[in-house]
């Protein structure tokens, strides 16, 4: 089993919460990650500058942690076959479902939208399906 | 400074307050978020706890702030307002979550593990964007020719 970590983890969210909180109060808008890249591939004009600074952000901020704390940014657990598989996945899903864990589980939930709450079980449910049967397959290091 | 200057710092700061946390939190680490998924297994439940931290934070800065008429620096909220549940929605969030289960990264996470340097998110990331593209290219080839549909229809009328 990995490191229980309840402390870290509930100080993370705690600011991802508060980076959320920020977004709406300054400038109005959902912080749902797959919604702003996915909008800076569609170049929908006028709102590229705000998505491609918030972008420039969470890279800087992980750039920060990794010279602070490299093992907090871990290793990848299976081969490039499977990324791929799982990154096309990732993709295509969010842009179909109109959002992730950020957009659809953080934002979403927490203002009791409906279409949030079941994209978030939907997608948890897939998630311990999936984790679950790769397991028994051996295909997770 | 103008309010378009003050809406771009506010978009760093969060995007940095966003990364700190993804990456503090432990969702940067793929084995922690396939051990919190894999229940059944030798269940790591930290990842409930970031669920918990964001969405109690966020739900009463949400209530404090739409109260307001609107927001700091933008004219107006630009909340979704859609409550119909369709089969888009659920197929896609049931791909996403097998993508998700299957390498560890939902997109936040893929994203700031650039910052590592290594291979395994370079990859995932350059995935997930070509899925993202593709997709978004396809739905818009679906409204165009729905909007033909449309107009062919009308014209018969």
């Amino acid at each position: 089993m990995t490191d229980f970590t309840p402390v870290s983890s509930l100080l993370g969210g705690f600011l991802i919460g508060a980076a959320a909180a920020l977004m709406l109060l300054a400038n109005g808008r959902i912080a749902g990650i797959s919604g702003i890249v996915g909008g800076l591939l569609r170049g929908e004009r006028n709102e590229t500058g705000w998505r491609a600074l918030f972008v420039a952000g969470l890279l800087a901020g992980g750039l920060v942690l990794q010279l602070v704390a490299p093992a907090s940014i871990g290793p990848s657990v299976v081969g490039f076959p499977l990324l791929i598989v799982a990154g096309l996945m990732v993709g295509f899903g969010t842009q179909l479902g109109s959002g992730c864990t950020s957009g659809h589980g953080v934002c979403g939930i927490s203002r009791l939208a409906p279409r949030s709450l079941f994209a978030t079980a939907t997608f948890m449910a897939a998630g311990v399906l999936t984790a679950t049967l790769l397991r028994w397959l051996g295909a997770v290091s | 400074m103008t309010a378009r200057a003050w809406d771009g710092i506010a978009a760093v700061g969060s995007g940095i307050l966003f990364g700190v946390g993804l990456v503090l939190s432990g969702m940067t680490r793929p084995e922690k978020v396939v051990g919190f998924l894999d229940v059944g297994g030798a269940w790591d439940p930290s990842l409930a706890f970031v669920m918990a931290g964001a969405i109690g934070v966020h739900v009463l800065a949400y209530r404090w702030t739409r109260g307001r008429k609107a927001p700091l620096f933008t004219a107006k909220f630009g909340i979704p307002s859609r409550r119909d549940i369709d089969v888009k929605l659920l197929l896609g969030a049931a791909v996403f979550g097998v993508g998700w289960g299957m390498g560890g990264y939902c997109p936040g996470p893929g994203i700031v593990s650039l910052a590592s340097g290594g291979t395994g998110p370079f990859v995932f990331v350059a995935a997930m964007l070509l899925g993202m593209f593709v997709t978004a290219k396809l739905e818009e080839l679906a409204a165009a020719s729905s909007d033909r549909n449309g107009q062919e229809r009308a014209k018969v009328v």
